[in-house]
């Protein structure tokens, strides 16, 4: 009987990296399927173009770095990166910008680290960030949810549009800005929050089908927290904070300041609660070292949502804690058994 | 029932117990040849007291050494040495030791056991005859038990903690120990009480061991111990790790780099009590023990009583072969902490509590790669030792050792819930033992050219002193012959004979030459 030495242990308990990743896309499914409830297929189309696109940077990558490409390429890891990327963009955007940013995704954000667990910064963070500051017109130019507008680009429009370039000018009546950048661009013309409400891009409490797509992040979330896929620590920390800040300046001034409804069910907050800076790598990965993580982000979120030159901060937030991720790991390490 | 506290993580495992408890406890046969290794404690080189040829008899002594940390082999039964040579033993790295081997003449004669006072023995005494016994930790540390005893007994015990937990997966050797012998297991646990007096003892077993509990419970009740309580804790791996079981029974943590003997807590396993018992009562040493034999690929698991020195294969026929073919792998230990064995020839010894017969299946073989660490945390939450495994992996792998001790990689006790966890399904506890051996390996040159160094600087100290030495005794001796002269000179106090004599040729030849001119 001859043996290979192998060390202990010799069982293994508890997910896989594959089974995280593929919990994560589950938990993105019914927040995805209400985006495209309400805004059309554009965000579909976004979604399984960059997929493929990550999948096919991952593979060529790997092959450069002489590094096994099935088993990283199965580990979907780059289909969560690539379509938490896509969910950044507005619903239709030409195919080479999303090449652009998924190509910074991959090289600049994840592979120029040494790949999956080496990169500091969130890497779909970084391709949106590369294509923000590059393309700022292209990048905010939102559409209208159907509830408001009464309809959206249907598939082929919407084909027609990524992959056609066809003229952008011909759906224009569609186009708007986010209820957040509403927001923002009239309290910077002096007009109330109350009056702002009035307008048709609002719902009940937030932006018109932005509130329900929240919603549907939160129970993909509850999900996560459910399989043990992520911990509480990060996405509780986060949304306090948000409450806390939005809170605070509501109860300040209410005709200047959203409530902190708005700002939780506007935008990003829940999705990049949930799943952007819970993604494991690159927070920090200490118990209470989350907290702070997730505390700094909130409060990163509210100050460029309300003072910063951006609409959402959602991704800048998410790259400002990286930052600091080494030092709250630092001053957050766990005392040791048996020591005082 | 003391009030039981928790320990940091641990995880909730499959047990793979009920296989090898079915069949109770069984003698196993003697076997022609017995290999025993010389060393099978911690600590120190025994010497063999034997030579090849000669005849030994069952219990006598056949290697040993007077170091202070160490414990005799006796042999296992009576029979001829026929060798001492090296032969493959039960080591991690797969290594050779050397053994001595017995030719079973299958008589099985004893040495004449001394007759002992045992009511009047003085602790010393007891301690002396446990030493005699070659008695080591059997729940898997194999610390000679006599030192550990007298240092026990000389720092002053608060606790007495009989270990019983066995919360190891596929170990049941002390299950099936306490719940057929469990009047041995109470004995020993009175005769250590005497040795350390302490004020409380508790037996400790895990809850998913009810007839081991209910076995022990009557064996207390038939001969009661004064401040003794067995306490049932909960399953949760590894609780039967020393530290983590002081922190369930009392509270307490034992402070960084000390024993819990340092906090009055003394841990015995009940496998070593029995063999106490037996030692004390029968002058018996210890030439046997309880073996689990489980796995996926052996046909009857169950639990041996074994000589000392059989070879693992003779246990595997007793226990009908294996089930799947004699291909897959061999572990001693547990599913946790276990190691591979090189082979079947390995000898059971006085660690081995389990031999794990497993499927290639069961225990794939490294595929040579693993995911990378994703930084999920998931190893910090169930690290029993409150460590960041990560961190520790981090800088194993970057070999930034000093790091890693600065991440206190020797507060880790392998425990390996930290890789069954993982994941990117990393070999973490791989990674820190390979760590540890080289930090190890690095100190012992380190202390050997330390050595090297001290010693040539001592060399170089003395013989610059004696060096100083010898020009002080020249210039005490120039001094000396200086200060004489000056002395003649001065007061011509000191008269030379030779000097006058010179002195008054001088005049003569002065005073002839005056003449003659
Ligand atoms: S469990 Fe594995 S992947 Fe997760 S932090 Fe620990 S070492 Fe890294
Ligand atoms: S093996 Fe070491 S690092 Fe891993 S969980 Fe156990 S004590 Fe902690």
């Amino acid at each position: 009987m001859t043996s290979v030495i192998v060390s202990s242990p010799y069982v293994a308990q508890g997910s896989t990296l594959k089974r995280l990743m593929i919990q994560v896309i589950i938990a993105l499914l019914p927040g995805t399927i209400a985006y495209a409830w309400y805004f059309g297929p554009g965000v579909i189309i976004n979604i399984c173009l960059a997929v493929l696109l990550a999948l096919a940077f991952e593979a060529g990558i790997l092959k450069l770095r002489a590094k096994p490409v099935m088993p990283h390429l199965t580990d979907f890891s780059a289909v969560v990166a690539a379509w938490l990327f896509a969910l950044c963009l507005p619903m239709h955007i030409p195919w080479w910008l999303v090449l652009v940013g998924i190509g910074f995704t991959m090289v600049a954000g994840k592979h120029l680290y040494g790949g999956l667990g080496f990169n500091p910064f969130n890497p779909a963070m970084v391709g949106y960030v590369v294509l923000l500051i590059s393309f700022p017109r292209e990048m905010t130019t939102w559409y209208l949810p159907n509830s408001v507008s009464g309809e959206t680009l249907s598939l082929k429009e919407a084909l027609a549009y990524t992959f056609g370039g066809a003229d952008i000018q011909q759906w224009d009546a569609l186009s708007s800005a986010t209820p957040l950048d509403q927001v923002k661009t009239a309290v910077a013309q002096g007009i109330t929050v109350a009056e702002i409400r009035l307008s048709p891009v609002f719902g009940e409490y937030a932006g018109k089908g932005w509130e329900w797509i929240a919603f549907w992040w939160f129970i993909g979330g509850l999900w996560l927290l459910a399989t043990r896929t992520i911990r509480w620590h990060i996405p509780v920390a986060l949304l306090a904070a948000v409450i806390a800040m939005s809170l605070l300046f509501y109860l300040i001034n209410p005709e200047t300041y959203t409530s902190p409804l708005f700002h939780l069910l506007s935008g990003a907050v829940v999705i990049g609660a949930f799943f952007i800076a819970t993604d494991p790598v690159t927070a920090a990965t200490t118990d209470t070292g989350r907290i702070y993580y997730g505390l700094l982000i909130g409060c990163l979120i509210y100050v460029i949502r309300v003072w910063g030159g951006y609409p959402d901060g959602i991704a800048f937030a998410v790259l400002l804690a990286n930052m600091c991720v080494p030092l709250i790991d630092y001053y957050t390490q766990p005392r040791v058994y048996g020591e005082k | 029932m003391p009030e039981l506290h928790h320990f940091h993580g641990g995880l909730v495992l499959d047990g793979h117990k009920t296989e090898s408890l079915a069949r109770g406890l069984q003698q196993a046969s003697l076997t022609e040849r017995l290999f025993l290794p010389l060393r099978q404690h911690i600590g120190d080189h025994n010497k063999p007291r034997v030579e090849i040829g000669d005849r030994v008899l069952k219990g006598q002594v056949i290697a040993s050494d007077s170091a202070l940390i160490c414990a005799a082999v006796h042999a296992p039964t009576s029979g001829t040495i026929s060798a001492i040579e090296d032969y493959p033993v039960a080591h991690p790295s797969g290594k050779m030791d050397t053994c001595i081997i017995i030719e079973v003449d299958g008589d099985d004669k004893a040495v004449e056991p001394i007759p002992v006072d045992l009511d009047n023995l003085n602790p010393d005494e007891m301690i002396e005859l446990i030493c005699r016994a070659g008695i080591v930790g059997l729940g898997g540390a194999v610390f000679p038990t006599s030192p550990k005893l007298s240092r026990g007994k000389a720092q002053g015990i608060d606790t007495l903690i009989i270990n019983g937990v066995e919360c190891e997966p596929y170990i049941t050797c002390d299950d099936i120990l306490m719940r057929f012998n469990a009047a041995e297991v109470i004995s020993g646990s009175g005769y250590l009480q005497r040795i350390l007096a302490p004020r409380t003892t508790y037996i400790a077993i895990e809850d998913n061991k009810p007839e081991a509990i209910a076995a022990m419970a009557k064996a207390l009740a038939e001969h009661p111990l004064a401040g003794t309580e067995i306490v049932s804790i909960p399953t949760i791996y590894p609780s039967g790790g020393e530290k983590q079981l002081v922190q369930i029974l009392t509270g307490k943590e034992v402070p960084h780099g000390q024993l819990a003997l340092d906090i009055g807590v003394f841990c015995q396993n009940v496998g070593t009590c029995a063999a106490i018992t037996h030692a004390l009562e029968k002058d018996e040493p210890l030439i046997s023990r309880v073996v689990t034999i489980s796995g996926d690929n052996i046909a009857q698991p169950g639990n041996w009583e074994v000589r000392l020195g059989t070879p693992i294969s003779h246990l595997i026929e007793l226990a009908g072969g294996y089930r799947y073919g004699a291909s897959g792998q061999l572990v001693m230990g547990g599913s946790m902490m276990g190691f591979a064995l090189s082979g079947s020839k390995v000898p059971i010894v006085k660690a081995t509590n389990c031999i794990m017969v497993m499927r290639e299946e069961t225990i794939p073989k490294s595929p040579g790669y693993h995911d990378e660490c994703i930084r999920c945390g998931k190893c910090t939450e169930v690290c029993p030792a409150q460590l960041l495994p990560q961190q520790l992996y981090w800088h194993a792998r970057a070999g930034a050792y000093e790091r890693t001790q600065e991440f206190h990689l020797f507060d880790c006790i392998e425990c390996g819930c930290c890789s069954t966890v993982c994941p990117s399904r990393i070999p973490l506890v791989q990674y820190y033992r390979a760590a540890k051996s080289e930090i190890r390996a690095a100190q012992k040159a380190q202390f050997k050219s330390d050595r090297a160094r001290l010693r040539f600087e001592f060399r170089e100290k003395r013989l610059q002193l004696k060096k100083q030495q010898d020009e002080e005794r020249r210039r005490l001796k120039r001094e000396a012959l200086q200060k004489k002269k000056a002395g003649a000179g001065n007061g011509k106090s000191i008269e030379d004979p030779v000097q006058a004599a010179l002195d008054r040729v001088k005049a003569r030849k002065k005073n002839a030459q005056e003449d003659s001119q």
